[in-house]
């Protein structure tokens, strides 16, 4: 393996004290190779979405380490590491700002980090995305799910960063919509040879996107397995196998 | 800017307006004016207290046209006429014409209103949004103070400062605005705590956004809504109270003509003399009529959760 882009290490997180302590993540660790998909998946609070808290930053009371390049990601994090790891978030009806107009919300990045061209940037960023520019122009509550979601991407992209955090992207979205999204983000990723790592309840999602996969359960990653060993069912965990059965189920009674 | 539109004819001002997607910012800001404006609109109420307020605006600036008297000049031959073509709402103890003194008090009383909440809206919403986004010690010695300054009724609080600052307009409107702040910091704050935690906050953190930036462009704007409307609705109080002092003789001095101090002065003739102390009376309960209307409208208009 090639060296990697970002690597976490005995990342332990943990909520609360004393009796009330939850373990949320436990002893993770992972190693992600530039322009590669990572996928983490597992049941809602595996910690799944904890660990890419803690690597962004958002939350950084951890223990253990990030490393971005090798070296050890600031805390808090600084503007230089910002430009480097950008995240997406769940739900595209709250991760943009109601009241600002989509110019505004995108404008800001350029601001923090002065780029300069910006009105060129954002239209650039839009047109990436999928969008007409005139999107600029609207406010959230004009746009669908699929259209927020898009400019949140667009936003995360303005900064030109190598490594993207996906939090379960699509799960918001309508089924219809959900393909638009993951094949934009596989276009994006190879077109910008961009590192992701992406986090899903969903196998199909995961499986569709990402080249290794890390199963999750209560705050451990118990098996580390290839996109085709899912596929194959080829696992040596017992939970990620009904994981799988599970998935399987639930796909028949669709 | 280059791309200002042809507003020549009205329909292509309105079809600008109403386009279904703005192609420029300005035309986009215009647009959500624009709903706002006709959400306003369609509330009578609200419209209502809009027209009675410009009308006040309108009065307070060109009042000393529509008279002929001075507010100040006393005429012992006249005192306390009744309504009549000469004196419409007729003389006060010291033959002074009271719709004259009416149209300069209007001028004092805006005049308050409006420096009050240009000093208590800015402090309060500053104070309230950073503690409430910050947390934390800050947090802690902000709501405090707002608890001291809320343990106290208003009118009380406005008493002491005056007592301690001396009488007049000016200090009645410090004393005014000091005890008008705690409740918007406390207003502003809970918004604050509703959207600290937000994906969009975090998105914008996640950008390398300080938190002064987060705090004025992120947490404040949507504290502000509720902030106007509480102003608004506020603002019949701030009237009141500011009539309240000059009734104790601890706000406007007299002769001066505000409306506090011409009920103050008008209250030894209530039985005998009505309209002396009623005019000024109906004056103050139709200003703060008109602004709690307007306030209930502009709770239509600019709650972003409505949309």
């Amino acid at each position: 393996m090639t060296a990697p882009s970002l690597e976490i290490v005995n990342l332990s997180v943990a909520f609360g004290s004393d009796r009330a302590r939850v373990q949320a993540v436990d002893n993770a660790g992972f190693r992600v190779a530039p322009g590669e998909s990572f996928g983490i998946i597992g049941e809602s609070g595996s910690g799944k979405s904890t660990i890419l808290r803690a690597i962004s930053g958002l939350n950084d009371e951890y223990d253990g380490s990030v490393l971005i390049d090798g070296r050890a990601a600031p805390r808090p994090r600084n503007k230089a590491f910002f430009k480097n790891v950008q995240m997406v978030f769940q739900d595209p009806y709250s991760s943009l700002h109601p009241r600002r107009m989509i110019r505004a919300t995108l404008m800001e990045p350029l601001e923090i980090h002065r780029f300069d061209r910006r009105d060129e940037r954002i239209a650039q960023a839009l047109s990436d995305v999928g969008l007409a520019p005139e999107f600029a122009y609207r406010y959230p509550h004009q746009l669908s799910g699929g259209q927020r979601q898009r400019v949140a991407v667009a936003r995360a992209l303005l900064l030109e960063p190598r490594i993207m955090l996906l939090d379960e992207p699509t799960s918001a979205l309508d089924v219809s919509v959900q393909a638009g999204v993951l094949n934009l983000l596989n276009t994006l990723r190879l077109s910008r040879g961009l590192t992701y790592v992406m986090v899903s309840h969903d196998l199909r999602v995961i499986a569709h996107m990402c080249s290794r996969i890390a199963v999750m359960t209560q705050g451990r990653i118990v098996e580390e397995l290839s996109a085709d060993d899912l596929r194959s069912q080829n696992a040596e965990q017992d939970y990620t196998r009904e994981l799988i059965t599970a998935s399987r189920v639930a796909l028949a009674a669709e | 800017m280059t791309d200002t539109p042809v507003t020549s004819s009205r329909t292509s001002l309105r079809a600008w307006l109403e386009a279904p997607a703005a192609s420029t910012p300005r035309q986009a800001r215009a647009q959500a004016a624009w709903r706002g404006w006709k959400r306003l609109l369609a509330n009578r109420a609200a419209l209502a207290g809009l027209i009675v307020l410009i009308l006040l605006v309108v009065i307070a600036a060109i009042g000393p046209l529509l008279t002929p008297y001075s507010p100040m000049s006393q005429d012992l031959s006249v005192r306390l006429q009744p309504p009549s073509m000469l004196h419409p709402l007729g003389t006060d103890d010291l033959g002074r014409d009271i719709m004259t003194r009416i149209l300069y008090g209007a001028r004092i009383t805006l005049m308050m209103a409006l420096l009050v909440a240009l000093i208590a809206g800015p402090i309060g919403l500053i104070m309230g949004a950073t503690a409430g986004y910050l947390g934390g010690w800050f947090d802690i010695v902000a709501m405090r103070l707002v608890d001291i300054f809320l343990s106290f009724p208003s009118l009380i609080l406005a008493l002491a400062f005056v007592a301690a600052l001396g009488p007049g307009i000016e200090n009645a409107v410090i004393a005014i605005a000091l005890s008008a702040w705690p409740p918007i910091a406390r207003l502003a704050r809970a918004e604050a705590l509703t959207v600290r935690k937000s994906d969009y906050i975090a998105a914008s953190r996640l950008q390398g956004a300080s938190s002064t930036r987060l705090i004025l462009r992120h947490v404040m704007p949507i504290c502000l809504p509720s902030v106007v409307i509480r102003i608004t609705l506020n603002m019949a109080g701030i009237i009141l109270t500011a009539a309240g002092l000059g009734f104790l003789g601890l706000g406007a001095q007299p002769p001066s003509p505000e409306w506090g101090a011409m009920l103050a002065s008008g209250r030894q003739f209530m039985l005998t003399n009505w309209w002396l102390a009623a005019t000024p009376g109906a004056a103050i309960m139709l200003v703060s009529l008109a602004f709690n209307l307007l306030g209930d409208g502009l709770r239509d208009v600019l709650d972003p959760r409505d949309e």
